[in-house]
Formats: structure tokens, C-alpha cells, sequence
């Protein structure tokens, strides 16, 4: 397996020039650039708020600098809030070239995008100019999510992605799961499996955390699609979930933009602490899964029932279906067939299996389906987070 | 998988998980009792594995999934209608707390 290779030691599997916008007001110009380069590897992001937070830009520096990232172009329309010198500083450290138009002072609509897309040019040499070198398994960071679940998502396509976790982890190579809203009556045998003590404290605060946010908001993780889908509770929803994270001890709880430096499993808290702020902890898939690729995810394997049809930019996305109704209607969304399982014409091993060497493929650079669709979706809100504790990435292994 | 309708996901469970739907007034052999459909069963969704009783836990993948509202006879779908979460309530398109 190959590499890009960045300036701060980090290998990407891909080669992404990002425009990013840091204010809705700027959000039409830089689609604009996206859509004058035509190209695969020329991605928008942005964040849609005028006013500051320090989440957000703590994950816009995480996908800014992010192993499958060349370079950046930097939308501001001028007067908003996000501190747009401090994320062009971190990328400049990581290495990466880095420009910045702001549309106040680059003479309007039409004059930033004619710069942009100049810029856009510059970027690409660069790019182009990325050594590849090779690249370990152990140097891979994967993520994991399930979306519109139902009630064959925890037998087929769930713990397939649960077997595939392990053989990487054996590989040493970094997996995530997350959601700890999805994990709500699963935190006492998760906590079991913490490799301290303290870890598995943590571990069950999380979750309790997820709790009484979701009681205050009014609402569980849990979508109407999931109930005509056959699931019924939020803690049977959680059950199926928790079978994406294998049979690994966990070796760490991170929250979003956190990045684990060695090998294993770790638990990503995606609800945001204190009393809830900004509105839902995730309003939408796409959010989670932006949090995992700023936390360095190379890829995601996206389990689903109902079906779901999204991608990322910046990072990969894999389809693993596990209702073989779905997988028949939606074949051309889905890159894996774990409804096998539930059919009997396969084992949960051998699904797994496929996956990691599905996962092994697009590292090398095939494209996922929805990569191919050209799928890019991309969301970011605001949200309020404590640095972890101590206890969350014990150094003992 | 019990037969080619349903499947058991642990030997503990009280339920039985669809894997092929089947149709109201439809039968099946449960474990060697045959039991007719009282409403359509599609892919994903649960049948009772013996009678259960209001109250009592709802076991799927040997674990408790929550409590059952009311009294729950042997094959009989269960959902919404019939069970709640111990921890936090669903919801449907129409009704927050999740009745069909």
C-alpha cells in the first residue's frame, strides 16, 4: 500500500484540494470555484455561522490539515467570526499550502472566483508534486457509523464491520466508533472492555451524558425509520450499534477533533458537554461523520438497513448493507452485501472479511460507490466540548 | 436461523427476528409449534418466542431491550404497540412517545 506523504509525517490515502468557507455569505463563491474546476479532488467544506466557536474551528483545523488533504483555499466573505488567520496559521505549520481570499477586499463575487479558481491551478501543482511512499496498515484511521438502521443492521452488516475492526486492530492500525447517544443501554459491557479502570468510568459517563441530553432534548437518537424498520427501543437500536466495534479492548475515549497517536479502538463522545446549547448533539449522519475523518479517519464504513445513500468529502465512505431488500433496491449505493448474513448464504466472518479487503482496495485508491457518484456531503454546527480526561487515553497498552 | 421466515439471534431471546417477511394468515413452524400471523411481518421486525407477560424484559441478542406493556402471546408481533424502552421514549413521524 501507497501514501501521500505530508509535510508533517502524516500519509493520506487521497488527494484533496478543500475550498472552505467560513460563513454562509461565502458559501456561493466557493461552490462557484468547486464547480469552474470540475474535478473530483477539488472539495467544498464550510462552516454556515457567523459567530465563533471553538469546536468548529478546532474540526475545520482537523479536516484542514488531515493526512488526505494537499492544500487549502480559504473562503471569508470578511467580517465574520471565525478566526480565519488562526486556521490558516495551522495549516501553514502542517505544511500544506494554504491561500486566503477574502471576498471584501477581493473586489466582489465575480473577482474572488476568477482569483479563486486561479489559485485553485497553483494548489493542484502542488499537489501533484506529493511524493507516495509506502504506507502501513498500521497507519490507517478508520471510522465507523451506522445510519438508517433497522432490524438487520445488528445481524448482518454491524458486527461484519465488527470483525473487519478487529483484523485492523490486529494490523495496529487506529479504528473509531462513536455515537455514544447510539450506545444507550450498552455502556455497563463497554465499559468492561476499557483496558483501565478509570477508561471504563469514563466510558459510563459518557453515555450517561448521552442520556440526559437526548432526555432534555426531547428526543433519542432515533429516527421513524428505525421503528419501520422493526427496531423499537433506543437500547435495542444501541445493541446492533454496538456490534460495529468488534470484540477489541478499548483503548481510548477521544472527542471530535481528538487524535489518537498509536493503534486500537476508541470510543468518539460526539455529545457536547454541559447543559445542551446549540440544539441536537448530531442533527444529521454527515456530522458524525466529518468529526471522525477530523479526527483522522482515512475512511468510513457506513453500515445501513433502510438504506443511505451519502458520502464525505475528504475522506472515502463504504456502504455496508444489511437488509437484502434494501441491498437489491439500492445496489448502486452499496459496496457490500452484508445482507448475505440474515440469508443464510453467508457467515458474519466472511462479510467481514470482504470489508477489510474492500477497505484494503479503496486505501489503495478505488473508489467507493459513493465516491464514484461523486457523493461529497458535508455538514458542521456549532457545539460546546471539555477537553478529555487523564484517564481517556491511558498511555499503558 | 429457525426456519427460512425467522431467525434467533441468542438462546436466551424471547423474540424471534424476521429475515423473510411474511403475510397476515400466513403460517410458520416456530421451534416445532406451528403459529398463523396475525399481521403482516416484515424484515427486521420481531415476534414473541413464548407468551410474555406486561412487564416483563424483552430479550434480543441476550439482553434486555426493553419492557413489555401489556401481555404479549407466543408469535405475536412485537413493537410499539406492545413494548417500551427502560431508558428513553421513541418516536414515529406522527407520535413522539412512539404509539402506532
Amino acid at each position: 500500500m501507497k501514501g501521500y506523504l505530508r509535510s508533517d509525517g502524516r500519509k493520506g490515502v487521497r488527494n484533496v484540494i478543500l475550498v472552505t468557507y467560513l460563513v454562509e455569505c461565502a458559501h456561493h463563491v466557493a461552490r462557484a470555484i468547486v464547480n469552474e474546476s470540475s474535478r473530483d479532488d477539488v472539495q467544498l467544506i464550510g462552516f454556515p455561522g457567523c459567530y465563533p466557536n471553538d469546536y468548529s474551528l478546532k474540526i475545520m483545523e482537523g479536516l484542514c490539515t488531515h493526512p488526505n488533504v494537499a492544500g487549502v483555499l480559504i473562503l471569508s466573505l470578511g467580517c465574520e467570526g471565525f478566526n480565519r488567520e488562526k486556521l490558516a496559521n495551522t495549516v501553514e505549520a502542517s505544511g500544506r499550502p494554504i491561500e486566503t481570499l477574502v471576498i471584501q477586499n477581493s473586489g466582489g463575487t465575480k473577482k474572488t472566483i476568477e482569483a479563486g479558481v486561479k489559485k485553485i491551478s497553483e494548489l493542484l501543482v502542488s499537489a501533484e508534486a506529493v511524493e507516495m511512499v509506502p504506507m502501513d496498515m498500521s497507519e490507517l484511521v478508520v471510522g465507523t457509523i451506522c445510519g438508517g438502521s433497522d432490524g438487520t443492521s445488528g445481524i448482518g452488516a454491524n458486527p461484519a464491520v465488527g470483525h473487519c475492526f478487529d483484523q485492523l486492530i490486529k494490523k495496529n492500525a487506529i479504528c473509531i466508533f462513536e455515537e455514544t447517544g447510539e450506545l444507550i443501554g450498552c455502556e455497563q459491557i463497554m465499559a468492561e472492555r476499557a483496558i483501565t479502570p478509570e477508561l471504563g468510568e469514563e466510558i459510563m459517563k459518557s453515555v450517561e451524558k448521552a442520556e440526559q441530553y437526548y432526555t432534555q432534548m426531547g428526543y433519542g437518537s432515533f429516527a421513524p425509520g428505525n421503528a419501520e424498520g422493526g427496531l423499537t427501543t433506543q437500547e435495542e437500536k444501541s445493541m446492533g450499534a454496538y456490534a460495529k466495534s468488534g470484540s477489541s479492548k478499548i483503548h481510548g475515549l477521544i472527542k471530535p477533533g481528538d487524535i489518537p497517536s498509536q493503534g486500537g479502538l476508541y470510543l468518539m463522545d460526539v455529545v457536547p458537554d454541559g447543559s445542551p446549547m446549540y440544539g441536537f448533539p448530531n442533527i444529521v449522519d454527515s456530522a458524525e461523520i466529518v468529526e471522525m475523518i477530523a479526527s483522522g479517519s482515512h475512511l468510513i464504513l457506513f453500515t445501513t438497513g433502510r438504506g443511505s445513500v451519502v458520502g464525505s468529502a475528504i475522506s472515502p465512505v463504504i456502504k455496508v448493507c444489511a437488509n437484502p431488500e434494501t441491498y437489491e433496491n439500492l445496489s448502486d449505493d452499496m459496496d457490500i452485501n452484508a445482507g448475505k448474513v440474515i440469508n443464510g448464504e453467508a457467515t458474519v466472518q466472511q462479510v467481514g472479511d470482504e470489508i477489510y479487503e474492500l477497505v484494503v482496495k479503496v486505501a489503495q485508491g478505488q473508489q467507493s460507490k459513493s465516491e464514484a457518484l461523486g457523493h461529497q456531503e458535508f455538514v458542521l454546527t456549532y457545539k460546546k466540548f471539555e477537553a478529555i480526561g487523564p484517564s481517556c487515553l491511558p498511555t499503558a497498552r | 436461523m429457525i426456519n427460512k421466515h425467522f431467525v434467533l439471534l441468542n438462546d436466551t431471546d424471547n423474540v424471534f427476528v424476521c429475515c423473510k417477511q411474511l403475510l397476515i394468515d400466513e403460517s410458520t413452524n416456530l421451534e416445532g409449534v406451528d403459529v398463523i400471523m396475525t399481521t403482516d411481518i416484515v424484515v427486521g421486525h420481531k415476534i414473541a418466542r413464548k407468551n410474555v407477560l406486561k412487564g416483563e424484559k424483552i430479550i434480543k441478542y441476550g439482553v434486555s431491550i426493553g419492557s413489555a406493556t401489556q401481555d404479549i402471546v407466543f408469535g405475536e408481533h412485537i413493537h410499539m404497540h406492545n413494548m417500551k424502552s427502560d431508558y428513553i421514549a421513541s418516536h414515529t413521524r406522527q407520535s413522539r412517545s412512539g404509539e402506532e
